[in-house]
Formats: structure tokens, sequence, C-alpha cells
């Protein structure tokens, strides 16, 4: 047992020190949620009381893509240098070393966007109130963004132009995350309890930690043979 | 028992079986179709609210049903090639996606002409509508990944991972796309009774619903005997076929 948590220690660590050593790319996914979100007000329109009523949808659309985005070199570099294999051939069950790449991937990804996005609820003047809402959601949502699109970033990883495919078979499956999500901060913004949105997600969660590590490992097994 | 299942298995087998059976299958589906156009469109009484035009369902509700069926039959057909990996399973898989598609996009469509005199426009982001139409992402994504992996089998086994996610994913999409078209707005426009249709719309209903299951087996069998005859064409039976040696 103390060898499985030991890969899964050292598997983690490997990958939070890669993602250290390029410090800049860590950036990209943050800039894009960033660019994204500012894109809304110069395109739709600057009338605050317009934003205010579609800021959740659009942040969480943003963020949506974003993680999309950074999610596709989940798994590219160590298949290019035969780290995968290697991983695909030790003994321990695969499921468990992919659930250990995916937090660490969640960790530099998918946390940041949770402090940036309280700022792009100002930006978009959301009432106070929505913001513990939306922080909540991403902080649900996010994780769950990150395993289910790593089963689409592991069906593609040995092709050369995977990047628009995997959009299209990850997209339809976002979608419940995105309407619990956004109608929870909306909800929130009108003064609404959400608990019920943020039981759906947690439970959505829970779901997709433990079916989706064996759905990645068996794609995984497929792409790389 | 198993002798039938195993020699089903086989391509060649499967091969002369399903020519043998298409044209039973396709008369079969023509006359069903046939007789269930003719009580949909000139028997069946008009509909006292909507008048002529509900008969559009006689085609949009086998359709979308059709839809449905053929996405969890792929799902099905998956689980026994990635389990027990007969080929057969995958070539029906595959050959099923575009007929899928189609009857979702027919479903949409007659769904969207159905509309513009009931509803007054052409979409409207009703619930049931929405997941009809992420249903078709679902099938054209499961398409898309199918045709970028070169080699046949890996495509067939990675479709069917992406089918068997998609299958565990449909009712929290569908329930989810339907709470939230209820919060945002209500049921404003009233739908079909189904327990109160009555036996003269019923039955040119299920006539066709038939004649579309006879379709997609027509179909797929035809599908599936071209991509058999591709896979296998360096295979001794295929050149034979086809007359040359070697």
């Amino acid at each position: 047992m103390s060898g499985l948590t030991g890969a899964f220690h050292a598997l983690l660590k490997r990958d939070l020190v890669l993602a250290f050593r390029h410090r800049g790319e860590l950036a990209n996914p943050l800039l894009f949620f960033l660019m994204i979100v500012t894109l809304y007000p110069l395109g739709v329109s600057p009338e605050v009381e317009l934003l205010r009523r579609i800021a959740p949808g659009v942040i969480w659309i943003a963020a949506l893509l974003a993680a999309l985005f950074s999610l596709e070199n989940l798994f590219r570099t160590d298949f290019e240098d035969g780290a995968l294999e290697q991983m695909l051939l030790s003994a321990h069950p695969l499921a468990v070393l992919v659930l250990a790449k995916v937090l660490a991937h969640w960790l530099v990804s998918g946390l940041p966007m949770l402090f940036l996005a309280p700022l792009l609820a100002l930006l978009l003047a959301m009432p106070e109130r929505a913001i513990v809402a939306l922080v909540l959601t991403l902080g649900l949502g996010t994780p769950l963004l990150s395993l289910i699109g790593a089963i689409g970033v592991a069906l593609t990883v040995g092709l050369r132009r995977g990047g628009v495919l995997l959009t299209l078979l990850v997209m339809p499956l976002y979608i419940p995350v995105l309407i619990f999500a956004t109608n929870a901060v909306t909800a929130a913004a009108a003064g609404m309890p959400v608990s019920g949105q943020i039981y759906f997600l947690a439970a959505l969660l829970v779901l997709a930690l433990t079916l989706a590590p064996a759905a990645i490992a068996a794609a995984l097994r497929i792409s790389v043979s | 028992m198993w002798l039938f299942f195993h020699k089903l298995a086989s391509p060649k087998y499967f091969y002369y079986l399903a020519g043998k059976l298409i044209p039973w299958l396709g008369a079969l589906c023509l006359s069903t179709l046939l007789v269930g156009l003719y009580l949909g469109l000139v028997v069946a009484p008009p509909d006292y609210q909507q008048g002529e035009s509900y008969r559009i369902m006689f085609v949009h509700v086998p359709a979308a049903w059709m839809s449905l069926f053929i996405y969890v039959l792929m799902a099905l057909l998956s689980g026994i090639n990635l389990i027990w990996n007969i080929k057969l399973a995958d070539v029906m898989a595959g050959s099923s996606a575009a007929i899928g598609a189609s009857f979702t996009f027919l479903a949409l469509a007659t769904g969207s002409l159905w509309g513009k005199p009931m509803w007054g426009a052409w979409w409207v982001w009703d619930a049931r509508l929405t997941s009809e139409l992420i249903l078709l992402f679902l099938y054209l994504g499961y398409i898309a990944l199918v045709s970028a992996i070169e080699d046949r089998r890996t495509a067939a086994r990675a479709g069917g991972v992406l089918i068997l996610v998609g299958v565990v994913n449909i009712p929290i999409i569908h329930y989810s796309v339907e709470w939230w078209n209820t919060l945002h707005q209500g049921p404003t426009v009233t739908k079909f009774d189904k327990p109160s249709i009555h036996l003269s719309m019923l039955l040119p209903l299920l006539v066709m619903a038939a004649a579309f299951k006879l379709y997609y087996l027509t179909v797929v069998l035809m599908r599936a005997r071209v991509e058999v005859l591709d896979r296998e064409r360096r295979s001794a039976w295929v050149q034979q076929l086809f007359g040359r040696s070697g």
C-alpha cells in the first residue's frame, strides 16, 4: 500500500516540479481566462446592468475554455518522451497514477482560477454575495472539468492535431457542470439559497472521481498501444 | 446456440448472411413505411387543436426514438467489443454512428418545421430540443474521433470508450437540461399528452416506428457489409470473391 501512495506522491511531485520549471506556461491559461472575460464588455455592451446579468455565464464559459486549452498538454510530453509508457507498464494501477497527474494539473491550472475569479467578478459588477458562490462553484467545478477533460485528452493523445477534436469530444460532457454552476451563481446574486446546486456539483464530482480515472486509464491503454 | 454466435462473428459468414437478409429487410421496410404513411397521412383524423400540421409527428417521434435507441445500441456493441474483443461488434457500432446522427438531425429538422407554425419560431430553447441537439454533438464527436484515428481497431476501441462515457452522461445531461429550462421559464407550450393519444394516431406512429427500425437494420447491414469487405480486403475469401488471386 505504501508503494502505491509512494508512487502517487512521487508522480504528483514530479508533475508539480515540471510545471514550476516552466513558469511562463503556467500563466497562459489564466491570461486566456482574463482575456475572454474582457472581450464581453467590448463585444456586448459595457452597460453595468447587462454585465451583471450575464456575468456568471461569461466567467464560467471562460473558465471552461481555459480549462480545456490547458488540458491539451496533460499527457502530451509524457507521451512523446515515453514516460507514459513506463506508467502503463508499472505494477501500480494506472487509474491511481492518472489521478495523480490530473490532481497536479488541477493544482497548477484550476486552483489559480479560483483566486482570479473574484477579480473578474468585480470587473463585471457582480454583487458580493454572488462572488462566494462563484468561488465555491469553481472550487467544485474545475476539478470536475479536469477529470472529464482528461478522458478526452487520453483518447486524442496519439493524434497530431487533437486540439479541436478534444473540444468537440469534451464540450457536450461539460454542459451539466455549466448549467448547475451558473445557476448557483445566478441564484446567489438574486439572494436565493444555492445549497441544492452545490450539492449537485459535489455529487457530480464524486461520481467523476470514482469513474473518470478508470475511463482515462482505459483510454490511455488504447491510445498508446 | 453458441455455435451460431461463433459463426455469426466470423466476417465471411456475416457477409453472406447480411447479403441474404438485406433484400427481405428492405422490402419489409418499404411496405411498413408505405402502410404507416398511408395510415398517418390519410386515415388518421386531423388534430382538433393543431389541425394537419401535427402529422409531422409520425416522422419526428420515431426519428427521436431511433436517435436514442441507436446511441444505446452503440454503447452495448462497444461494451461487447471492449470486453470480448469481437470485431463484428465494432463494425456494427461504427456503421451505426452516421445513421444515428442522421436520425438525430431528422428529429431536429422536423421538430423545427413543426415548431414554426406551433410556437411561432424555428427554434426554442426547450429542454427536449436542447438535449436532442447535445445528442447530435455527441454523435458528431464520436464520428470525428473515429475518423481521426487511422488504425481501425484502435479507432473503434477509442470510440467505444467515448460512447460509454457518453451513455453515462446522457441521463445527467438530459435531467440537468430539463432542470435548467424549468427554472428559467415555465412550460409555456402544451405538449402531446402521451397517454391520451387516440388509437387512430397511435397505430400509424407505431407502424412508422417499426418502419424506421427496419430501415436502420437494412442500412446498417449494408454499411457493415462494405466495412467488412474493406477490412478483410487482404484475406483469401475476399480476394476470391472478386476473382483475384494472391
